[in-house]
């Protein structure tokens, strides 16, 4: 049996005065993407902040690519997790394309130029590299993120309501990109709330209440 | 990429976006020069009280300033950039060292275009100036370490903003206190020596506890 991409027992986050997640028990197989609902405040993009191994659980266990989170082990696994959150990741004043640059030559480790411009080509960001990301549409930035994770090409996609607000084009992305990560026996965790536009893209979900899942569809 | 690579992209861009924003060159260094013009006006044409005080207002609007020279990194880039480096693979090391040597150069730039104005406006008098080859710097990279120090304490929380010049002004009184004095040191014509081998080694602490702190700091942040 393989095992699976993401494992997480009775993971608990506490922040001063709050508990954001009480009890998560959560499995995500390879080749598999699920959706993540759940009101505003339910603790959603705090949980896919500790599946990116970006915040360390204050209680619980939990295996992400096969390092354990709160290990250096972590460090390992990085580069293979692909995440686009609510705000986009890019600094306001490099362009479109720098900011690809930026990223990719980081992760690649060595100048990325060639993958940058083929990525701009494919989210149809090609004549916009040289705009400044602060003057560009959140449809672009969002896209330049995508073009990000075709670079990076995850094991673990992570997308927190990156959608919203997208043109019909980049929608296609976004199932291109959930379809290649799990086509290469990856995962994908798609925080979402339109529970129609995202089930066509997805092979399960859970939902998230008061800081524990309290659903599961296949 | 190994570290040095990192350090030097990550440097690049930072700068790049740094002066693309134009805040240090069109907001701090204009304000810090009309902060400098400021005590002239209010004390009138008083020409040897002026080169007395000239130094000590010059490394006082380098302290006050400085710190907002020092925080863009954590009010400019989008807390999102920093885990995007992170899951990149960005060593926290190179991250620290790429902020500080962008600050610094930033920094320096800022107590240059001050230095200009204030050798105009208070005339010091300085003797055997070009001691200020290795003052300027050696206050600078103090002075942007202990800020990406206190970037990266205060990075995830909302009030960093405010919580980076409180965390950056109390430990660098020290850093330009030493400065001040090195400065006076050449206006009447005294020894600095010692006074930069205590800025040396300063630098020289910050660097390590920079080093040191800069991936448990990266990995505890919100």
């Amino acid at each position: 049996m393989t095992s699976p991409t993401v494992s997480l027992r009775s993971v608990a986050v506490r922040k001063p005065g709050s508990l954001i997640l009480r009890s998560v028990d959560l499995d995500l197989a390879p080749g598999s993407a699920t959706a993540l609902f759940g009101a505003n405040g339910s603790g959603k993009t705090t949980l896919l902040r500790v599946v990116a191994t970006l915040l360390r659980p204050s209680s619980g266990s939990g295996v992400v690519l096969g390092a354990d989170l709160g290990t250096a082990a972590v460090d390992g696994v990085r580069r293979r997790i692909g995440l686009v959150g609510h705000e986009p990741a890019l600094y306001p004043n490099l362009t479109l394309g720098e900011n690809l640059e930026l990223a990719a030559s980081i992760a690649l480790g060595r100048p990325a130029t060639a993958e940058a411009q083929d990525a701009l080509q494919q989210v149809g960001l090609a004549g916009a590299a040289d705009r400044r990301a602060s003057r560009s549409s959140n449809g672009m930035r969002r896209r330049i993120e995508f073009a990000r994770l075709l670079i990076l090409a995850p094991d673990l996609l992570l997308l927190d309501e990156a959608h919203v607000g997208l043109d019909p084009e980049a929608w296609l992305l976004v199932g291109h990109l959930i379809e290649e990560v799990t086509g290469r026996g990856g995962s994908a965790l798609i925080v979402a709330h339109e529970e129609e536009r995202i089930r066509p893209l997805v092979d399960g979900a859970v939902t998230l209440g008061d800081g524990v899942i309290t659903g599961h569809q296949e | 990429m190994n570290l040095r690579n990192q350090i030097a992209t990550l440097m690049r861009y930072e700068l790049r976006d740094e002066l693309r924003g134009g805040e240090v060159g069109f907001v701090v260094l204009p304000f810090g020069v009309v902060a400098l013009l400021t005590i002239p006006m209010a004390i009138g044409i008083d020409t040897p009280l002026l080169q007395r005080i000239g130094p000590g207002i010059y490394w006082s609007i380098i302290l006050l300033f400085g710190v907002l020279v020092t925080q863009r990194h954590s009010s400019l880039a989008p807390p999102a950039t920093r885990d995007m480096l992170r899951l990149a693979g960005a060593d926290p090391v190179a991250r620290f060292a790429a902020t500080t040597l962008a600050t610094f150069l930033l920094l320096l730039a800022f107590e240059v275009g001050a230095g200009f104005a204030t050798m105009a406006l208070y005339d010091p008098a300085l003797d055997s100036w070009w001691w200020l080859a290795a003052l300027l710097p050696l206050t600078a990279a103090g002075l942007s370490m202990i800020g990406t120090i206190a970037g990266n304490i205060a990075s995830g929380l909302e009030a960093r903003t405010s919580l980076v010049p409180l965390i950056v002004v109390p430990i660098a009184v020290p850093l330009l206190l030493g400065a001040a004095q090195a400065t006076e040191g050449l206006r009447v014509g005294a020894g600095i020596l010692r006074w930069l081998l205590l800025l040396a080694i300063v630098d020289t602490v910050l660097a390590v506890a920079g080093v040191l702190t800069a991936r448990s700091l990266e990995e505890s942040a919100a």
